[in-house]
């Protein structure tokens, strides 16, 4: 799997191949590192692993019903993974720092209040009658469009310091939780059942009718997000540098934000929000990789963010009998991380 | 030719930069000098985009800087600020790949190459070019930056007090360098200074500002003077000459 995931990464130009000179002082960037490979190879032998122990375990013949049925759930938990993997690296990319992601800044909790709020302003019988799918397209839209329009302004220039956004973050997050609940409270009894059954995704209930237009919405995500791979490789070297070079940087701002939002809106309507997952497979593969190369943080972002869900989920399910939720367990160990994250910063 | 007109930055109550005219031109080296809080640094900041102007225009050769897409100015002309430096884990050779940037985004074509090993040579990196820059001194690193711009290969290059934090043979070096990229390359460099005898020796002109406005400018011989130089700074200055050169002295 290494090997045939090389060439696409380091495609080398028709420069480089017809120029030996050229391809000799090219190593350093267009190339995979020994390392990487490395990375790569071993991440995807643990994918394997994961992908058997959860296909296979304990299926005691019963392959016709199990295999769909888990097989769904692992495309459920790959889309989930890549979508809050990627979202949280071109996150912490545009905010310039290694500690936030979508989540701790309210993202999830923005497309939950937008749900519940088309649900509280149509009233449950409307939306009975519209199409799931199309209900969770304009879920997306309208998440798309609020989310960008406001973290737009909170980001401002990006001069506002780390604490200023984790700390506006987490009053966001707080303050659209809220008003989520404050609908909850005055809503319909009805209404409040039929946004139950759409709002409260979990990895234990994975909702898997909304797994094909997810699915859709993530390539276009990530076809969107490698196609501007360059641009945030030039946006790593900070706001100014990258003025300097010539990106247009209000606008690239916008568009990645637009892609966040999206990305979002996907795993959230999957399983719902998980605060702490994005951190952790970001920094995992900042550290795997010791690269500022977007292509190659992405791609091992991703393969982390499916080895931690399919293991995990694998592990709850069989080994722990579902004595708790993965959900729970990646917040704990999410949230201990961050705060050692935090703590190592205001150190330093 | 840079042509600066009417530029003004207010924050509050203060205006920073006060209606300034220029015309900064297209090779030499060009000095700003002045207090701090005298608007050098906003100057150049929105000479070269990176912040907004409240009114005023610039234009470079006849390009608006604020109108035209950014991609165009940054062929045009480049900035070396004394900013937080980045988080990213590059190497010397890859940083200054980014300077190929506006030329190839990201596809490095053979001239970059030829380019950026011609940077990497210039600003004497070559043996340090596979090294991470957070592993860098800090005038290692003020080189890797400077050959970035270079590889940018603008004709236009502004710094922001580039000699900060460096010693004595590295701020030497560096403007050497600076001077020689003037003489050799026929390139216009723009610098902020506070450093009122590196002003003195390496420039063919020196701007002097004091409150958001320009005070004096001209050549070393006229804004390197006892009068100008105790009206732009407000403190008794004693001027000499060493090897042709004008020293001021003000440390008494």
């Amino acid at each position: 799997m290494p090997q045939r995931k090389q060439p696409t990464l380091a495609l080398p130009t028709e420069a480089e191949v017809s120029d030996p000179a050229a391809r000799a002082s090219a190593h350093s960037t267009r190339h995979l590192t020994t390392r990487q490979k490395r990375v790569f190879a071993g991440l995807a032998l643990l994918l394997l692993a994961a992908l058997a122990l959860f296909l296979t375990w304990d299926v005691n013949g019963h392959w016709d019903f199990a295999l769909p049925r888990r097989s769904e759930q692992v495309v459920a938990l790959t889309v989930v993974g890549i979508a809050i993997a990627t979202s949280t690296v071109v996150f912490q990319t545009l905010t310039a720092n290694r500690i936030l992601t979508p989540s701790i800044m309210g993202f999830d909790a923005l497309y939950v209040l937008v749900a519940t709020a088309l649900v509280f302003l149509l009233g449950s019988a409307t939306v009975a009658r519209i199409d799931p799918l199309v209900m969770f397209a304009a879920n997306t839209v309208l998440m798309m469009g609020c989310a960008t329009a406001l973290y737009r302004w909170i980001l401002g220039n990006g001069e506002r310091g780390l604490y200023t956004l984790i700390l506006v973050g987490v009053v966001a997050g707080t303050f659209f939780s809220s008003l989520t609940n404050f609908m909850f409270r005055t809503m319909d009894p009805n209404e409040f059942d039929s946004l139950m059954s759409t709002l409260f995704a979990s990895f234990n209930a994975i909702d898997t009718t909304l797994l094909g237009i997810g699915g859709a919405m993530l390539m276009v995500g990530i076809v969107a997000v490698f196609r501007m791979a360059g641009k945030l490789d030039v946006l790593s070297l900070g706001r100014e540098r990258a003025i300097t070079l010539g990106l247009d940087y209000h606008r690239t701002v916008t568009w990645l934000l637009l892609i966040i939002a999206l990305l979002v809106s996907v795993s959230t309507a999957l399983v719902g929000p998980i605060t702490f997952l994005g951190l952790l497979v970001a920094n995992l593969a900042y550290q795997l990789t010791r690269t500022h190369r977007h292509v190659i943080n992405l791609a091992v972002a991703s393969l982390v963010a499916i080895v931690a869900l399919v293991a995990g989920q694998a592990i709850l399910e069989h080994v722990l009998d579902h004595n708790g939720t993965l959900g729970s367990i990646i917040n704990v160990v999410g949230g201990l991380y961050f705060i050692g994250l935090l703590l190592k910063e205001a150190r330093s | 030719m840079i042509t600066i007109d009417s530029l003004t930055k207010t924050y509050g109550d203060t205006t920073v930069v006060n209606h300034v005219d220029l015309q900064l031109p297209d090779s030499g080296v060009t000095s700003l000098i002045g207090p701090n809080g005298a608007g050098k640094s906003t100057l150049l900041s929105m000479v070269s985009r990176i912040l907004g102007a409240d009114a005023g225009h610039v234009s470079v050769e006849g390009v608006d800087v604020f109108k035209a897409p950014s991609k165009q100015v940054a062929k045009k002309l480049s900035i070396l600020r004394q900013d937080a430096h980045t988080t990213a884990r590059i190497t010397v050779q890859e940083l200054v790949e980014f300077g190929r940037y506006p030329h190839s985004h990201g596809r490095l074509t053979p001239e970059c190459h030829a380019a950026v090993a011609e940077a990497l040579e210039y600003c004497d990196l070559v043996d340090l070019a596979q090294r991470p820059i957070h592993q860098l001194s800090g005038g290692q690193r003020q080189r890797a930056y400077v050959a970035m711009v270079l590889a940018q290969d603008t004709r236009y290059v502004l710094l922001d007090e580039p000699l900060n934090n460096l010693d004595m043979v590295h701020a030497t070096g560096l403007m050497r360098l600076l001077r020689r990229l003037a003489d050799d390359k026929g390139k216009s460099i723009v610098l902020v200074l506070h450093d009122v005898n590196y002003a003195s020796v390496y420039s063919d002109r020196i701007i002097a500002m004091r409150d958001g406005e320009v005070v004096h400018d001209g050549p070393p011989e006229a804004v390197i003077s006892e009068h100008a130089l105790g009206d732009v700074y407000g403190m008794e200055f004693s001027v000499h000459t060493v090897g042709g050169d004008r020293i001021a002295a003000y440390f008494r």
